[in-house]
């Protein structure tokens, strides 16, 4: 008897609780965002996180956002897909149907961006993924024409592959090239077959096309594999926690040749995991962070002495992501979801810390350029320029 | 014929290369598949947190060269003691209390201690580490085969640690009484074989052996993360079955078995089919031999 008093008491206490989230403030913006704060990729979480921070405080502290004849502030509501793709598409549901916010930013990698952008479609509701650089993100799953609702701040992987293969072919001049890929990756995936497509189209040589699945730590089979097959250079289009294991490995297997890799590799993470074993070596990613407009700049000084570290490509993303949301924001002039979407469609010209974009024809993907970074003396130092 | 020769030549460095990737990886699967052994042997339970307290050797191992900036060996005793020492203490709280209930408990027990352990150290923090390099790698080349330092120190040393093990187990009284013990847990007692003592004992072997070799992992493959003994855990345990639950040799030769077949698969057939090919040849094994390949079938008592 006494028990089940508690019970319904301890009822009664949490549905007012949830009461008392649900209740509506009107000169509020809600925006949600999915990062992968646990799990595989813990420092993409944690500089989308800061970065989205970062954006929101700068609105707020302005006063809010002006729309019409009002000034609304920004709620930002942080959600952990713990680096699972179930858990991503909750979180986008939750955000959606519960929290009811105005706009999603993230997931960031592919294979999080990927579930989380189904739900957001079909939810009618804005997602920019700031990172997700896979190409189905942004495509409906039946048809294959542009989704309405889903956009990203980064190019593409066909665009990247492509970049890479004339990189290794023209600047590096190497026309043998093996490939080490995780299989159970989207991004990974993608990009791996894109760069093989264009690498022997342009005259070189895919000696070895090896994977492996997510997770894995010993690669040293394949590794022996690819040393049999002797290639001039190999490309390693994996997340930077497991790049520094599959050089360390292949040095061991007495592997000598040069290693690119994608923008997967540009966290400040990939340095501390890989030590001196990275040097030297080359990717393509977003922006560099040393050869800047005054934009870029002046995100990167306000970064550095908000966190301490110099934001990589996921926190400059992240905060261009939020850069075309207020613009759509301030176009649509209303809290709508449908007007956002809208204003954000026909966004003519955006000029972000990563360079500027365009979004084209109803695509929810941008027009921009890539960078290639070389790895200097345990730091990411700008090398080349690739224009779309 | 010099050319056929040449070819002959660089296929059996391939073969050997891939052979030493074998052994190393089948030795880290043999020091952790002896664990899940040693405790199914005595109490006929499966520790499930085994993998997790393999996780928790390598972040010792870090914690310990990291902060404490020992050299190789103080960090291996210290690794393998610590692990030992949270082995004997998960075993008095969570399964000692279970000893007596249904085996079904005890194993949803171990599931949750690993559960426990894995979200602990996440919550510690999520980001994967990285171990300092503990021992200088040098790299050799025999022609074009390469060995590495680091490669050798890891297989030399799980077999010196599964030598030491079989010595214990096989010539001294504690051995014996573990033996004793999983033959027959209610005369045992009755001829003053302290049960409980010997249960803590198999418990910090098994575990510490679990605990170098999350060191060796980390040291092979020195980027770590709170989820890393979950698929080295079940691995390894597949090999303790492959080679006959609660057998100790088995479980020695059942990693190496696993450990072969999966670089020997990723050799000769598309990587991808890596895991399906080697798990399906287990599971031939298996149905071939339920008992394993040094198990003997245990009728069940009425």
């Amino acid at each position: 008897m006494k028990k089940s008093a508690i019970f319904i008491v301890l009822l009664v206490i949490l549905s007012l609780g949830i009461c008392g989230c649900s209740k509506d403030d009107s000169s509020q913006i809600k925006i949600g965002v999915i990062a992968e704060l646990t799990g595989d990729v813990p420092a993409v979480g944690a500089s989308c996180k800061n970065a989205a921070e970062m954006a929101v405080a700068e609105v707020n502290d302005a006063g809010g956002i002006q729309l019409g004849d009002k000034k609304y502030k920004i709620k930002l509501i942080i959600e952990d897909n713990a680096g699972k793709a179930d858990q991503s598409a909750s979180s986008a549901q939750k955000l959606i149907t519960q929290q009811k916010v105005t706009a999603i930013v993230g997931p960031n990698a592919s294979r999080y961006a990927l579930p989380a952008a189904e739900i957001a479609e079909s939810g009618k509701v804005v997602l920019i993924t700031p990172w997700s650089t896979a190409p189905k993100a942004t495509l409906d799953s039946k048809t294959g024409a542009s989704k309405k609702y889903v956009f990203r701040a980064c190019f593409i992987d066909p665009f990247q592959g492509g970049v890479l293969a004339k990189f290794a072919l023209g600047n590096l001049q190497l026309k043998k090239a093996a490939v080490l890929y995780d299989v159970a990756s989207e991004y990974n995936k993608g990009i791996a077959e894109i760069f093989k497509d264009v690498y022997e189209k342009n005259g070189g040589k895919v000696v070895a096309f090896e994977t492996y699945t997510t997770n894995d730590k010993d690669f040293s089979s394949q590794l022996t594999k690819i040393k049999q097959a002797a290639p001039e250079v190999i490309f390693l289009p994996n997340y930077y926690s497991e790049v520094p294991l599959q050089i360390q490995q292949a040095k061991r297997l007495g592997i000598t040749v040069p290693f690119i890799g994608s923008d997967s590799w540009g966290s400040e993470e990939l340095i501390k995991l890989c030590g001196k074993d990275c040097n030297d070596y080359y990717f393509s990613t977003h922006y560099a962070a040393d050869a800047s407009t005054d934009a870029t700049k002046k995100f990167i000084a306000s970064y550095k002495a908000k966190y301490g570290t110099t934001p990589d490509d996921v926190a400059a993303l992240t905060y261009d992501s939020f850069g075309l949301l207020w613009q759509a924001l301030k176009t649509a002039g209303k809290n709508d979801r449908q007007a956002v979407r809208d204003a954000l469609a026909k966004i003519p010209l955006y000029d972000g810390v990563t360079g500027n974009m365009q979004f084209k024809e109803g695509s929810g993907d941008p027009v921009k350029s890539a960078v290639i970074l070389k790895i200097k003396d345990g730091k990411f130092s700008w090398f080349a320029n690739a224009k779309p | 014929m010099t050319e056929q020769r040449k070819t002959f030549n660089h296929s059996m460095v391939y073969v050997f290369q891939q052979a030493l990737n074998a052994l190393q990886l089948g030795s880290i699967y043999a020091l952790i598949a002896l664990g899940y052994t040693m405790v199914y042997g005595i109490l006929t339970m499966i520790n499930f947190a085994h993998g997790d307290l393999f996780m928790i050797g390598a972040f010792f191992c870090f914690l310990i060269a990291f902060y404490l900036k020992l050299s190789f060996v103080p960090t291996l005793l210290l690794s393998m003691l610590g692990v030992a020492c949270l082995g004997v203490i998960i075993e008095r709280l969570a399964y000692k209390p279970l000893r007596k209930a249904p085996r079904v408990s005890a194993i949803i027990t171990a599931l949750g201690v690993g559960l426990f352990l894995e979200n602990f150290t996440l919550a510690l923090s999520p980001y994967p580490k990285h171990i300092p390099p503990l021992l200088e790698n040098t790299t050799w080349t025999v022609g074009s085969l390469s060995l590495s330092s680091l490669q050798i120190i890891v297989i030399v040393l799980s077999l010196v640690l599964m030598l030491i093990l079989d010595f214990i187990v096989q010539r001294t009284k504690a051995g014996m009484a573990m033996r004793a013990i999983s033959w027959d847990k209610t005369i045992v007692p009755l001829m003053g074989v302290p049960v409980n003592k010997i249960i803590s004992l198999t418990f910090a072997i098994g575990t510490g052996l679990g605990g170098a070799a999350g060191m060796m992992y980390a040291l092979a493959y020195p980027v770590i993360d709170p989820y890393m003994g979950i698929m080295v855990g079940w691995k390894a345990f597949i090999s303790a079955v492959v080679g006959g639950i609660g057998n100790i040799r088995g479980a020695m030769i059942g990693g190496f078995i696993l450990g072969a077949v999966e670089i020997m698969v990723a050799a000769f057939f598309p990587s991808t089919y890596r895991d399906f090919v080697a798990f399906t040849l287990l599971l031939i094994l298996l149905i071939v031999r339920p008992y394993g390949i040094l198990g003997k079938p245990q009728p069940q008592k009425v």
